[in-house]
């Protein structure tokens, strides 16, 4: 579960991130960001991001409202920069590759990076299986019996072709809040990429469906580098291998306060604010 | 000092005025409705829908030219004014979030809001003079104009109704942002584009001020997009203020003709539009 090699603490990362290039042959696996500042026209939405996400663990991200969780992780996928006005600085290497060179297009980044929103979002004008397909379909994908293995494969994956494989034609809204989710999931995984953001996944939905979603991500973790944003501690105390602890500073622009193993973020956290957070003294 | 009583008794009254105004609205399009079928019902044969006008004097003769005139003119008007109108709204949706987007955003209201006569003239100006005669396909151009505005300012209120989050999701699977807009965004938001699109088209359909400088007018059949060409608002102005009770009649009739024209397209088109759904 928890690796006992040294794991990498926010602040630092730029020091490991030298030591590993040596020891990996030059390249090193996950998702790194060093220095990553990130603004909304003139307000500063996070500020000095330093943090490491590895392949096949799931790392959660907590912190109050308006800490800049969702900010961080849609700076992954350079989403952020469609928002009109904002902008990012500093540096974020995908297996050592830095996605805001002038050279990367975003649009292939993001099929390598794909993401599930606070809200099931399911393409309303289509049926279940053009859900799942678009994403293929749209990128001048195939055609036929090989996407339809994919999007079967996908929805297994998903853990929801059982409930929908008689109805693969039903429009996608016609599915319940946990069920789209899930689709929304399986949409992300037809495409293949190697990364998952899942932004607050299941704030919309019920303890059920939450459930089903959790046991998901779980499953996924054995494939997928996963990076989940929540307002739940107990959520990310289930579900994640690390844990990054994000607070507002004065001038409201977010902070990376404490990064950890998460049982040691829950049982023994080294900075004051993570331990009042986490003990519910506020936020 | 209001009392209960009193306040109910001010409920009534203004509801009861609000409900009045309402059948006025209604009454006014029933009785349009109707005393157009009761009077041009009876103009209306097979001969008087396939054949040619009749000089004056000759009985019978019809408004086939005309049919086929609005048609050519609507269909010339939609061919330039649907994919102009369509494409100004996109982009004033997607990428009009600037000065220059709202720059645009104004014209096309002004636009929207030139009397017809006027856009008529300018194409007068425009058109009509350089090529030396008047001709179908000045009016197509006329008519565009007009229609223009509307599909765009529709396309664009209908296209900010899909979610944000939905285009995000589109980007969020690597798809390009032209395939996004094209692929997820406007089937979204396509029942009210067609719904503009209907708007413009009723719209044209039934303009006459424009025509007069443009299409002109013939009572002959198709002469080719050079020509003058007739349209049924032309007519109906023409026969309506004849003195003749023949043409007047006809008028009538043609006035029904066009109301029905209008109806059965934008009920057509409904119907396939709510099957690619």
């Amino acid at each position: 579960m928890i690796k006992s090699s040294p794991l990498p603490t926010g602040v630092t990362v730029p020091v490991r991130d030298e030591e590993r290039k040596v020891s990996n042959g030059g390249v090193q696996e996950g998702l790194v960001s060093i220095g990553l500042n990130a603004w909304y026209g003139r307000l500063l939405a996070i500020r000095n991001i330093n943090i490491h996400f590895e392949p096949k663990h799931v790392t959660a991200i907590i912190g109050p409202s308006g800490c800049g969780k969702s900010t961080l992780i849609r700076c992954f996928n350079r989403l952020h920069e469609t928002v009109p006005g904002a902008r990012v600085s500093g540096q974020v290497l995908l297996d050592g590759k830095d996605i805001y060179s002038p050279g990367t297009d975003p649009v292939q980044l993001r099929r390598r990076i794909g993401m599930v929103f606070q809200r099931p979002n399911p393409f309303p004008t289509m049926s279940i299986f053009d859900n799942v397909a678009t994403g293929i379909k749209l990128n001048g994908g195939m055609k036929g019996s090989r996407l339809a293995e994919i999007v079967e494969r996908s929805l297994r994956h998903a853990a929801l072709w059982d409930e929908v494989k008689d109805k693969l034609r039903n429009t996608g809204t016609d599915l319940s809040g946990g069920q789209q989710q899930r689709l929304c999931i399986a949409r992300a995984l037809a495409v293949e990429p190697e990364v998952l953001l899942m932004d607050e996944p299941c704030s919309a939905l019920d303890p059920i469906a939450t459930m089903k979603i959790e046991d998901l991500i779980r499953s996924l973790r054995e494939t997928y580098m996963i990076v989940i944003v929540t307002h739940n501690m107990q959520q990310a105390a289930r579900v994640s291998d690390f844990t990054g602890f994000m607070l507002a500073a004065e001038d409201r622009a977010g902070e990376l306060i404490e990064f950890g193993p998460t049982p040691q973020m829950f049982t023994n956290p080294k900075d004051k604010r993570t331990e009042d957070y986490i003990t519910g003294r506020f936020g | 000092m209001s009392t209960y009583a009193t306040r109910k008794a001010t409920n009534w009254i203004m509801l009861g005025l609000c409900g009045l105004c309402a059948i006025t609205a209604t009454v006014a399009l029933i009785a349009i409705l109707s005393y157009t079928i009761a009077k041009g019902a009876p103009a209306i044969n097979l001969q008087f829908l396939t054949s040619l006008p009749q000089p004056v004097g000759e009985t019978g003769g019809g408004i086939s030219n005309a049919i086929l005139g609005t048609l050519l003119l609507v269909g010339l008007a939609c061919v330039i004014g649907i994919p102009v109108g369509l494409l100004a709204g996109i982009y004033l949706s997607e990428f009009g979030g600037h000065r220059f987007g709202s720059v645009v955003r104004f014209t096309a209201d002004v636009l929207f809001g030139v009397p017809s006569i006027v856009i008529g003239m300018f194409v007068y100006a425009l058109v009509v003079i350089r090529m030396g005669s008047f001709s179908a396909l000045s009016g197509g151009i006329a008519l565009a104009f007009i229609m223009m505005p509307i599909i765009a300012r529709t396309a664009e209120e209908s296209l900010r109704l899909v979610p944000t989050t939905i285009r995000e999701a589109g980007l969020a699977l690597g798809i390009p942002l032209w395939r996004t807009i094209l692929s997820i965004v406007l089937p979204g938001a396509l029942t009210g584009v067609v719904t503009g699109i209907m708007l413009g088209m009723a719209r044209v359909a039934g303009e006459t001020a424009p025509l007069l400088f443009t299409a002109f007018g013939n009572r002959l059949g198709f002469q080719g997009l050079d020509n003058p060409v007739a349209a049924l608002p032309l007519q109906i102005y023409r026969y309506a203020i004849s003195p003749y009770s023949d043409w007047q009649s006809q008028a009538w009739g043609a006035a029904l003709v066009l109301i029905a024209l209008v109806l059965i397209t934008s009920v057509v088109v409904r119907i396939l539009t709510r099957k690619r759904r």
